[in-house]
């Protein structure tokens, strides 16, 4: 009978599917909310507010915003030390792996190295992004974030950021669907395609959202150009703008 | 001359990898036969053609030629198949033949997958375990299983251990040790059989870790390129759902 079980590779498996599952849904999510500046200044401004929890408590903590990117920083950083053990080990491993995958032209097996690179990209630019948010937590809002992104030029972080991170969390949807999903042997086929499908069809919506939304920042970056630093003051707070 | 209308000839360009370890003048080297398409030709017709009018001492498996022994499998043009059930009109004039990476060579196109697969067995104890397995009357009926089942575990155990999953898995090619889609199968297989009294905690001890179940980074090409269809992807996150259970 077996006396003691090493169950560290099973918690470590389920904690790299259920990091990866939290980021996706993360990024998701925070995407809507990002794109709030599509609805006007007005909404980005509420929702910069919110997560400050004014609504909640009457007044802004900004500490709210630190707190948040430092919980994702961390899920980011676990996610990563687990997906490390599956970086190719040494150089022969790596070789072994781009000689196998030439050769295979297998759909699969290269979108699980399209994983590893961009798994390895977003080690930087998530890492960027969220260090900014966490350090100048009260620095967002529909000119401060503007600002940031053209006169501060973060608009290569961020358009970088966003292909990548889309491409690799649809991939790894993707593969937690076939990693874990309880499909039948008879349907499981159909449901690879299907599930491929609507990967596409998420991935290219998030990508024209946060392209749309990404321009919006730079226009209204542009024209605030020569006011740079101002912050936005509310209309009914102001009656300006 | 061939009078049989032929829909399209063509001359194949077959080349083959060879080396003999056994030989030490041996040196690794690609070699290409002409060989003239036929109808409804198979790489295993084509490669004893070669045997027999060019090349006597080119090496390959064959036994069934008809995709049930498995021991055709080879690479062909960069995938994993077996020769036997490779039709030549479904491929390109040029072939390029090489063994099955992740096997000992025995020479040529010949591993020995004999060895890995039995290796693979003794090492996941692929057999039912049951108490008193030796009192069993042979002559007596066996208690019936559900007709589902059976077919469930007949479906899995059509598997011939061609190796082609090992040679089709990027896991397998980086590690080793990785027991691949073909040693996970047979794991299913028994944990699914009512006569093996195991438990999930034993099979644990058995692919609890990077080189069984967990090591598997689902990049699907086990699933896509066996030969005999076997519903792998399902197999392993089945046994990945029973594991973390554990
Ligand atoms: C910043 C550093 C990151 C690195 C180094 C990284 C690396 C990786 C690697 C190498 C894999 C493949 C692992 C495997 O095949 O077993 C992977 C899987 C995955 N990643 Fe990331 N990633 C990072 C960030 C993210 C982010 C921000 C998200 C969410 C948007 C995410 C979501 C996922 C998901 C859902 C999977 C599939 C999980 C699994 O296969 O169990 N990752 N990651
Ligand atoms: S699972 Fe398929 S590819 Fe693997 S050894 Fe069995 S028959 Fe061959
Ligand atoms: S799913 Fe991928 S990693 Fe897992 S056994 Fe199959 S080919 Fe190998
Ligand atoms: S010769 Fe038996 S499987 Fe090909």
């Amino acid at each position: 009978m077996p006396q003691k079980l090493n169950r560290w590779p099973a918690r470590m498996d389920l904690l790299q599917s259920g990091t990866g599952l939290l980021l996706v849904m993360f990024i998701w999510g925070h995407m809507f909310f990002e794109s709030s500046i599509l609805l006007g200044h007005e909404a980005m401004y509420w929702v910069t507010r919110m997560f400050e929890g004014e609504h909640l408590f009457g007044r802004p903590y900004p500490l709210l915003v630190s707190a948040a990117a430092a919980i994702v920083l961390l899920l980011i950083a676990l996610h990563a030390l687990l997906a490390l053990r599956k970086f190719p080990a040494n150089y022969r491993q790596y070789q072994r792996m781009n000689t196998h995958m030439a050769a295979m032209r297998h759909m699969d097996t290269t979108l699980w190295y399209v994983q590893v690179i961009t798994g390895f990209l977003l080690f930087f630019l998530a890492s960027a992004h969220l260090l900014v948010v966490l350090v100048q937590p009260d620095n967002i809002g529909p000119y401060a974030s503007s600002d940031r992104i053209w006169s501060g030029r973060f608009w290569i972080l961020y358009a970088s950021l966003l292909l990548v991170v889309h491409v690799h969390a649809g991939i790894g949807i993707y593969r937690l669907a076939m990693k874990w999903g309880p499909f039948s042997a008879a349907s499981s086929g159909l449901w690879r395609g299907r599930i491929r499908l609507a990967l596409y069809c998420i991935v290219a919506f998030y990508l024209c959202l946060g392209t749309a939304s990404l321009i919006t920042y730079m226009r209204i970056g542009a024209e605030h150009a020569p006011y740079a630093g101002e912050r936005y003051v509310p209309t009914h707070a102001s009656g300006a703008h | 001359m061939n009078t049989i209308p032929v829909s399209q000839q063509r001359t194949l360009n077959i080349s083959v990898l060879r080396h003999n370890p056994a030989d030490p003048d041996s040196e690794p080297h690609m070699q290409t036969f002409q060989v003239e398409d036929a109808d409804a030709m198979t790489l295993f017709v084509a490669l004893n053609l070669i045997r027999e009018e060019q090349d006597p001492s080119l090496h390959f498996d064959f036994v069934c030629r008809a995709g049930i022994c498995g021991s055709c499998g080879m690479i062909i043009n960069g995938r994993p198949g077996l020769a036997c059930r490779t039709l030549t009109r479904d491929l390109p004039d040029d072939i390029t033949l090489a063994p099955l990476p992740g096997f000992e060579l025995i020479a040529d196109l010949s591993v020995n997958t004999g060895k890995w697969m039995r290796g693979m067995a003794e090492r996941l104890e692929t057999w039912v375990h049951a108490q008193g397995l030796e009192q069993i009357d042979l002559s007596a009926i066996e208690a019936p299983m559900e007709p589902e089942l059976a077919q469930q575990l007949y479906e899995l155990e059509r598997c011939i251990e061609c190796g082609c999953c090992i040679a089709a898995c990027g896991t397998a090619q980086m590690r080793e040790d990785f027991v691949g889609a073909v040693g996970l199968n047979q794991v299913t297989r028994f944990r699914l059989d009512p006569r093996d009294e195991r438990t999930d905690a034993q099979f644990y001890e058995l692919v609890g870790d990077d080189t069984g179940v967990f090591g598997c980074m689902t990049l699907l090409g086990c699933q896509d390129m066996c030969p005999k269809d076997l519903p792998l992807a399902t197999q392993i996150a089945f046994l990945r759902r029973r594991m973390v259970a554990v």
